[in-house]
């Protein structure tokens, strides 16, 4: 075991595991944020995916040896109201069904926004093929990004 | 606020606790209708007089809040929201009033599983009428308020108005009076004219999608417990393999392991496998510690299968007449030797996982004779059942906590997680939760049954369809019972013989072998149809253009002018003719079915079936570009699943990711089978369909008839692998037989 200060969703967070344990299960077992799933611990579903200073990573293949002074954002951390454009048209377009792969997909979706705010469908396809989804919920997923990427242009001219 | 503890409470109380500690303020189960987490739902046991309870599923506080049961399991076919908002609709409550709970296993509840697409038809009627019993009271409750008739009375917005006086009581206000009176005869309470629904028929959000959307804990996966210990399973990966030893103690002495032990398990290929258990402090310690494991298995009698195996033998039944004949009308071998135009095709299609990405899972706390279960189940008492059947629990000693679960597919109908959690709890003194991997998960499904089908079918000189013969070659496992060994076909291995074309072919043969295996299997979403409809209208198709016929015209004709076709003997579905031409015609003119000319390498497909109530046809349009590849550009899908659709959203929803699953499940995943062991291990090895082979166009048409309200969780599927190869011959000329479609070089020049 080993003693590792982590910063999650921007508060310092004690742990003492083994240095190989993946973060994925440091977040869901020691940490209870069990928004960040388990799908495959192979980096092949994005289920698990979190940021690591804004990067999209798969936590089920990330030692938390490697994590160090890195920014990890989960799920519960995107927006401290559960209010981010992506969450708001999740909802509004009924998105998921079972929901298992939906932080996933809406954590590569945050990452795709903050590059590319006004993706095509293209270049949806291309940054989300990482993420299973096996309820088949891709054409709203699709649909939900755009809207994302609408409410947030919306935000950003309200705050202007 | 700590977990009940089952010892210290009788079994009553040990019920109403957990109902009440398991799932709201431990797990967050127990969210309200908005999906707010903040708000979760922890009352202790309501005072007399402070709540209004007319039956199980119905709560409403002086507050005004209408808490509603979901009693189904929900899997992601929208069961949490879809049937509370039935209650709701005739309860005349604001659905922003509404909180929806979770109910665990209970009788109080009827039947609770979610298989079948039978959630909906079963219980739609009846919770119409539990929502119309209780505002019946509440309109009662508020008349004598009023010292008026009820007639004069009206609900509306959770509130009764007086019509004259313009009178209102708000719900809360109504409970003290309303939980006083009888509730009445529910056959007696007048049902709303579907017309004045307000909720049903809608766009409703799933009540969840708050909660998923920012990772509450909502999942089995997710299942926390004080003290909680993690485990995992080894099992043979031979299936019926035993074992003979394990390194125990080398594996108890690993860091973060807490025991090790070996599992006897029973023969039963579905339930309690033996195996080797590890629990351990975390799950990573548990997986850590399963690397250095080393157990000898009696691989028993299936380790020389293989596919290739199953693949020859096939082969050679195929040659043979069947073991059992299911249909004979006519004679087919003269009707053949007669017809103008015959053609003769071998279909298959390989053994498939559900894959649903929450793997199986299950937390089980054993605790002086009684067990606690929290459960992503589709069938929570089929789990309850095999706990009693394989550890002797009693069934009262049992309390099921449904979760939801992260996909279904068929897959959660099967209870082996949930006795695995059970035998591997009653040897630990704390709760424990089992987590399989995905390669446990991959290759300890009960599968999808393979299947072979040999096909001869003629046409005569006008193009009409005149002989059908189908020699089917399934998968059965070895069962004894009372004493006899017997071969039981896996779920979807059985054709019947009313199965389509059957019934409407004048010289038409169906038989059946079977392969023995022990491959365990089981019901996968629309079991049976969601391979025989791609193998029934792809052969279909060949016909139709071996004889010169428009694909859409040629099935009309097979399908006739007749209303109804009746079923064969007492058991025998009766088939709605009318209700199939319809859809059919439908997605035809919606979808502009040989209106259009492609150019080659674009084509449309129409396959149609009928399944789980639900009558569906489907247009497909695809791009075959000339390396091969695929593209599905628009499917038009024409439904008629009775006479409600409950949620618009929901409903949509369910057809999208039908359409996207068949098409995944026609392109990609496949289980080869060598010395007895799955091969494919995770999803790079068993690739599901991902976000750019998703189609770009769906269209759902629902077909509205006065028919009973149905379910939409698998009809949709069926159709669509056939609509899709169909429009590859029609794009390139080149017939799909093999799934999955990886086996067919669609390259063209």
């Amino acid at each position: 075991m080993s003693k590792y200060s982590l910063s999650i969703n921007g508060h310092s967070r004690g742990v003492d595991v083994a240095p190989d344990t993946p973060l994925l299960w440091v977040l869901r077992d020691t940490l209870e944020l069990v928004g960040t799933k388990f799908g495959c611990g192979a980096g092949h579903c994005g289920a698990c995916t979190v940021h690591l200073n804004g990067v999209p990573t798969r936590a089920c293949m990330t030692p938390v040896s490697t994590v160090g002074r890195k920014q990890v954002t989960t799920i519960e951390g995107l927006d401290s109201k559960g209010e981010h454009p992506l969450q708001r048209a999740w909802k509004e377009l009924d998105v998921p069904q079972c929901g298992y792969c939906q932080a996933g997909q809406i954590m590569t979706a945050a990452a795709l926004l903050k590059e590319n705010p006004r993706p095509s469908d293209e270049e949806i396809d291309g940054a989300m093929a990482g993420n299973l989804c096996r309820c088949g919920t891709y054409l709203r997923i699709r649909k939900g990004i755009h809207r994302a990427a609408e409410l947030a242009a919306t935000d950003k001219k309200g705050r202007k | 606020m700590n977990a009940p503890d089952p010892a210290s409470a009788g079994r009553r109380n040990f019920l109403r606790s957990s109902a009440l500690a398991g799932g709201g303020l431990v797990l967050g189960f127990y969210l309200n209708g908005t999906g707010n987490a903040a708000e979760q739902v922890a009352k202790p046991a309501a005072a007399p007089g402070a709540e209004f309870k007319p039956n199980a599923f119905i709560r409403i506080g002086r507050d005004g809040i209408v808490t509603l049961v979901s009693k189904q399991p929900e899997i992601g076919q929208g069961i949490k929201t879809s049937l509370p908002a039935v209650i709701a609709e005739e309860l005349e409550v604001s659905w922003k009033d509404v909180r929806i709970v979770q109910g665990d296993l209970d009788p109080a509840y009827g039947r609770q599983s979610a298989g079948g697409s039978t959630s909906t038809p079963t219980n739609y009627e009846d919770f119409r009428r539990l929502g119309a019993t209780a505002k019946a009271m509440l309109v009662e409750a508020a008349a004598r308020a009023w010292k008026v008739p009820p007639g004069e009375c009206f609900a509306a917005d959770s509130a009764v108005h007086h019509r004259p006086s313009k009178r209102r009581l708000g719900y809360g206000q109504l409970v003290e009076a309303a939980a006083a009176l009888p509730v009445p005869d529910a056959k007696s309470v007048q049902v709303k004219d579907p017309k004045d629904f307000k909720l049903l028929g809608k766009r409703i959000g799933g009540v969840d999608n708050h909660a998923v959307v920012t990772g509450q804990p909502l999942f089995g996966v997710d299942t926390r417990l004080p003290g909680m210990l993690y485990a995992v399973y080894e099992k043979s990966p031979v299936f019926g393999g035993k074992v003979r030893r394990a390194n125990l103690e080398a594996i108890k002495a690993l860091p973060g392991v807490k025991d090790a032990f070996v599992i006897e398990g029973t023969a039963d290929l579905r339930g309690l496998l033996p195996g080797v258990a590890i629990v351990a402090e975390s799950t990573w310690a548990a997986w850590s510690a399963r690397k250095q494991m080393q157990v000898e298995w009696d691989e028993g009698r299936f380790a020389d299968h293989s596919w290739a195996g199953f693949v020859a033998e096939a082969q050679r039944l195929g040659k043979q007449p069947g073991a059992t004949t299911l249909r004979k009308d006519g004679d087919v071998n003269a009707a053949l030797a007669g017809a103008t135009r015959t053609v003769e095709a071998a279909y298959s299609y390989p053994f498939i996982s559900h894959a649903s990405i929450e793997p199986q899972n299950c937390t089980a706390w054993f605790k002086d004779g009684s067990l606690e279960l929290w459960a992503p189940t589709q069938n929570p008492a089929a789990g309850q059942e095999l706990v009693t059947a394989t550890l002797g629990i009693p069934k009262d000693r049992i309390v099921l906590h449904i979760t939801r679960s992260g996909g279904g597919f068929g897959r959660r109908l099967s209870a082996d997680y949930i006795v695995e959690a059970a035998a591997i709890a009653r040897k630990v003194a704390a709760p424990v939760k089992l987590t399989w991997t995905r390669e446990d998960d991959l290759r300890h499904d009960h599968f999808r049954a393979a299947g072979f089908h040999f096909l001869r079918g003629g046409t005569d000189a006008k193009g009409r369809l005149i002989a059908w013969h189908n020699h089917f070659v399934t998968f059965a496992n070895p069962i004894t019972r009372d004493g006899k060994s017997t071969l039981q076909p896996g779920s979807g291995g059985s054709l019947s013989g009313d199965e389509f074309p059957g019934r409407w072919v004048d010289n038409c043969l169906l038989e059946q072998s079977a392969i023995e295996c022990g491959v365990p299997m089981g019901p996968w979403r629309a079991p049976g149809s969601n391979v025989f409809a791609w193998v029934f209208h792809s052969f279909i198709d060949e016909l139709a253009h071996a004889a010169g016929r428009d694909p859409l015209e040629f099935r009309l004709e097979i399908l006739g002018d007749k209303a109804i076709m009746p079923g064969s003997g007492e058991r025998g579905t009766p088939y709605d003719v009318s209700r199939m031409r319809r859809v059919l015609l439908d997605v035809a003119e919606k979808s502009g079915w040989g209106k259009r000319k492609f150019p080659k390498g674009q084509g449309q497909g129409i396959a149609f079936h009928f399944s789980h109530r639900g009558y569906i046809a489907e247009v497909a349009e695809v791009t075959v570009a000339r390396d091969g590849s695929l593209k599905l550009d628009r499917v038009v899908v024409s439904t008629d699943i009775g006479a409600q659709i409950v949620n618009l959203s929901g409903a949509e929803n369910q057809v999208e990711g039908s359409i996207v699953d068949g098409l995944g499940t026609l392109m990609f995943p496949e289980l080869n089978i060598e010395r007895g062991r799955i091969v494919q291990g995770n999803f790079n090895e068993y690739p599901l369909i991902r976000i750019p082979d998703a189609p770009a166009r769906v269209e759902v048409h629902f077909v509205k008839t006065d028919y009973p309200v149905t379910g939409l969780g698998e009809p949709a599927f069926p159709p669509l692998a056939p609509a899709v190869c169909n429009a590859i011959f029609a794009a390139i000329g080149k017939r799909v037989r093999q799934l999955p479609l990886s086996r067919t070089d669609l390259r063209w020049s």
